[in-house]
């Protein structure tokens, strides 16, 4: 089963409807003791950081994340879900986070060209191959809206890049961990074959 | 590189679609879910659904059709129309929604754009003005274009930038259902004040319309009558603008 984690935030219902497109048996969990029974998480997210985390940690969410990561099954972060794989962030103050992606969450700088958030179809450049993407043949445009963005602080851990002003992670992965800033469930075919693919995926990095 | 974005728009009213005139004299233009359905195929970049009638009405606006939609197409949809507390935004996302759209409340209530920000992000607030352009500046308007609002275009824009809005969506009642084109001052004017993203609404009659939006400085433009009475599609709105030089979705 492949669990998508309901911790009080934003619209599951896109991701649960995107999922059953596809053909994954899906369960949203909002009970942290029920995560040992799946075989993938996706961890979802929108919002603020701070505000997300404190969530996670509050309902108990943190160590059987890393139950599932330890044992070696898969996880994706989506958007701020991907943010919050990373070890710190710099939005509204400074917030630990998980941790499983080293590295930092800092703001876009706005100018006239580059308007904040980021919000729109954006390309991005696989910069190596990920066996979570497998069935990704050919990456097209995908559909993002943040503010901020992920720096990894291992440059391995980088999988696609895009860019707007600076160039940025797009999709960064570490072991049986990966993430993806944009909203593949928001980013009609090509979004589908990357929830289908990681639904595929046995969490081996190679 | 990020591209240029083409968001049909769908007016509800009750269970149909509608198109009017400078918000006047609307036209049934079909059943919404069949609509959506359409735009899902051709890969519309998003969908903005607005219940018209439902800040007139006094109630919040009907998410049944969202939720139907949302089973089947795999866009962003913004939804508005009626949103004025907190409780109707959550009940917009959970329905789904990605993002609403808040025009009446965002003059009447100061507080609830910030509100909405910080408890579910900046990135699902569109903060909605309706302007009407009166002895050679714009007005706001409320309650879908039947009441003046007290505050000036510029100073509206700055109070919903600064309480967190992620973008905002301007549109023209002057310009609404004519397709004679935007009104690019207007564009100029708000995109001239903020750093959020601009999606322009209210003029589009043909692809040079969007050219001249996006050459003026909208970050999005918005179109209803473009799709609903020409033979015009997202695809072929597509190839024009890439052949007009800009960057556009690859599907």
């Amino acid at each position: 089963m492949l669990a998508i984690l309901d911790y009080g935030v934003g619209n599951l219902r896109s991701l649960r409807n995107a999922l059953d497109y596809v053909g994954v048996e899906v369960e949203v969990v909002s009970d942290p003791a029920r995560l040992e029974e799946a075989s993938h998480v996706i961890l979802p997210g929108v919002g603020a950081f701070g505000k997300a985390m404190a969530n996670l940690r509050a309902r108990g969410w943190v160590e059987p994340l890393v139950r599932h990561v330890s044992a070696g099954k898969p996880l994706l972060g989506i958007c701020l879900g991907m943010q919050m794989l990373a070890s710190k962030s710099f939005e509204f103050g400074e917030h630990e986070g998980l941790g499983f992606v080293p590295g930092k969450v800092v703001p876009f700088e706005a100018s006239d060209e580059y308007p904040v958030p980021h919000v729109g179809w954006n390309n991005v450049t696989f910069e190596k191959k990920h066996p979570a993407l497998a069935a990704v043949k050919r990456p097209v445009d995908y559909y993002f809206v943040h503010s901020f963005h992920f720096v990894a602080d291992v440059q391995a851990d980088v999988i696609a890049t895009s860019e707007y002003g600076v160039r940025f992670a797009s999709i960064v992965g570490r072991g049986n961990v990966i993430g993806c800033q944009f909203h593949p469930e928001k980013s009609q075919a090509g979004g589908l074959a990357i929830l289908e693919s990681f639904a595929a995926w046995d969490g081996k990095s190679s | 590189m990020l591209k240029k974005r083409v968001i049909p728009v769908l007016l509800l009213r009750g269970k149909r679609c509608v198109k009017g005139k400078r918000f006047e004299n609307f036209r049934d233009t079909g059943d919404p879910v069949m609509a959506t359905r359409v735009y899902n195929a051709q890969a519309a970049d998003e969908l903005v659904f607005l219940d018209i009638d439902a800040t007139n009405e006094g109630r919040p606006p009907s998410l049944d059709i969202l939720e139907k939609v949302s089973e089947e197409a795999f866009m962003p949809f913004t939804f508005g129309g009626g949103i004025r507390t907190i409780e109707d935004v959550r009940r917009a996302l959970a329905a789904g929604a990605d993002k609403v759209a808040i025009t009446t409340a965002a003059v009447l209530d100061p507080e609830l754009v910030a509100g909405v920000a910080s408890t579910f992000g900046s990135q699902c607030v569109v903060a909605g003005i309706d302007v009407r352009e009166e002895g050679g500046s714009y007005a706001v308007y409320t309650h879908s274009g039947r009441r003046r609002a007290d505050i000036g275009l510029v100073d509206l824009v700055r109070r919903l930038d600064a309480a967190g809005a992620g973008e905002i969506f301007v549109n023209s009642i002057d310009r609404d259902g004519m397709m004679q084109g935007f009104d690019l001052e207007l564009v100029k004017t708000v995109a001239g004040v903020t750093k959020k993203p601009v999606i322009v609404c209210g003029g589009a009659g043909n692809y040079g319309h969007l050219v001249e939006a996006f050459r003026a400085g909208a970050h999005a433009v918005a179109c209803a009558s473009l799709f609903h009475f020409g033979d015009n599609n997202p695809p072929r709105v597509r190839a024009a603008l890439k052949n007009a030089g800009f960057p556009v979705k690859d599907i």
